[in-house]
């Protein structure tokens, strides 16, 4: 049996945008971190891993 | 000073954009252009870059560049909205308010300026602010409007990407850079105007001085003609300063011929149906042979690195 296609109501299709568009600036933001985080290693050099005695 | 009216008819609400308007706002194609020419910037520079900080400083470039032509989009969103080129972009279709576009502009190009300069070095941070500048304030918002020799000018904010990348890996801005830059600066005008010779009438309903529409066609040829002799003649720099070999200067002479051929037939070209089909093999042309030489250089960088080219 198919289920009958429900066209969406605007304020449906508005929520469903709004929520693409978080997705994708929740993206952009977890790529800015991971991009300081790579951008932090590489400019302190790999001797940042290396444990030193205090 | 130009003027934007905000009551065009286009009317968009905040939060009706979609993801892909706002990737369109960036201008992905002429993104495309930027990112292949600073990549080869970043490549022919002498000395070394870490890997990341080469992948993040082509981000911030090419974020840069998108930037700029989001700002772009939100001053020229009334002129969009009449040429039939340019009528479907995000804010003159309604999908993207102006304040929109303007925040994303901003936001994009400070950030991009920002993390080249912490990445690599402030040189290309300060190169990189300045073609925004450039492309944003004195290209679109002066030039363009003004002067039909707006993208003659105008064209030198397309010209800095190699230079950027030549400077994230250097740290200055050298000969070979120039070079790089007049390349795509002279390269310009003969692109663009072989596109306004067939678009005429969309730049002439919007308002834009463009040459063929100021001056006249057999002046546009002509001025085409020339700019294409001066182009050809630059891209043997390269050879002149010893930056490349002779398997550059093969492809660049005949590339450069061809182009020549082809800015000469237009020249020629007596009717408008023939000298609009002309153009457009020119404009389509002047894209590859752009992507051509820059690729041309790189083979030739890597053929002299592998001692298979002197």
């Amino acid at each position: 049996m198919t289920t009958p296609v429900v066209p969406l109501t605007e304020d449906e299709a508005r929520r469903r945008r709004q929520r693409r568009n978080s997705i994708a600036l929740g993206l952009v933001l977890g790529f800015l971190v991971l991009l300081f985080y790579a951008l932090t290693i590489v400019k302190m050099g790999p001797g940042i891993f290396t444990q030193r005695d205090l | 000073m130009a003027f934007i009216d905000d009551s065009k008819g286009y009317i968009a609400s905040a939060g009706e954009a979609r993801v892909e308007d706002y990737v369109a706002l960036l201008k992905p194609r002429v993104m495309s252009l930027v990112v292949f020419t600073a990549i080869i910037g970043l490549l022919l520079a002498p000395g070394g870059i870490n890997p990341v900080v080469a992948v993040i400083s082509i981000l911030c470039i090419a974020v840069g560049a998108g930037g700029s032509g989001a700002l772009n989009m939100w001053y020229d969103s009334d002129i969009d909205a009449i040429m039939s080129r340019t009528r479907n972009r995000p804010i003159p279709a309604g999908r993207v308010t102006r304040g929109e576009a303007l925040a994303f502009g901003l936001i994009c190009s400070g950030f991009s300026v920002g993390i080249l300069g912490l990445a690599t070095n402030w040189v290309a941070a300060g190169l990189l602010a300045f073609t925004i500048f450039f492309y944003a304030v004195v290209y679109t918002m002066w030039l363009k409007r003004a002067t039909p020799q707006n993208i003659v000018i105008g064209g030198a904010a397309g010209a800095f990407p190699p230079m950027i990348g030549w400077a994230a890996v250097t740290g200055d801005v050298s000969l070979p850079s120039i070079v790089l830059f007049l390349i795509i600066f002279l390269w310009t005008p003969p692109h663009f105007w072989a596109l306004a010779l067939y678009k005429q009438g969309d730049y002439g309903a919007a308002g834009i001085p463009m040459l063929p529409n100021v001056a006249g066609e057999p002046a546009t040829k002509r001025q085409i003609l020339i700019y294409s002799i001066i182009l050809v003649a630059t891209t043997f720099l390269p050879n002149a300063i010893h930056m490349s070999g002779w398997l550059y200067g093969a492809v660049a002479a005949v590339t450069g011929a061809s182009f020549l051929y082809f800015a000469w037939r237009l020249f020629r070209s007596r009717d408008v149906l023939s000298m609009k089909k002309i153009a457009r093999t020119l404009f389509t042309y002047s894209l590859s042979y752009l992507f051509i030489i820059f690729l041309a250089l790189m083979t030739d960088h890597v053929g002299q690195f592998l001692g298979w080219v002197k």
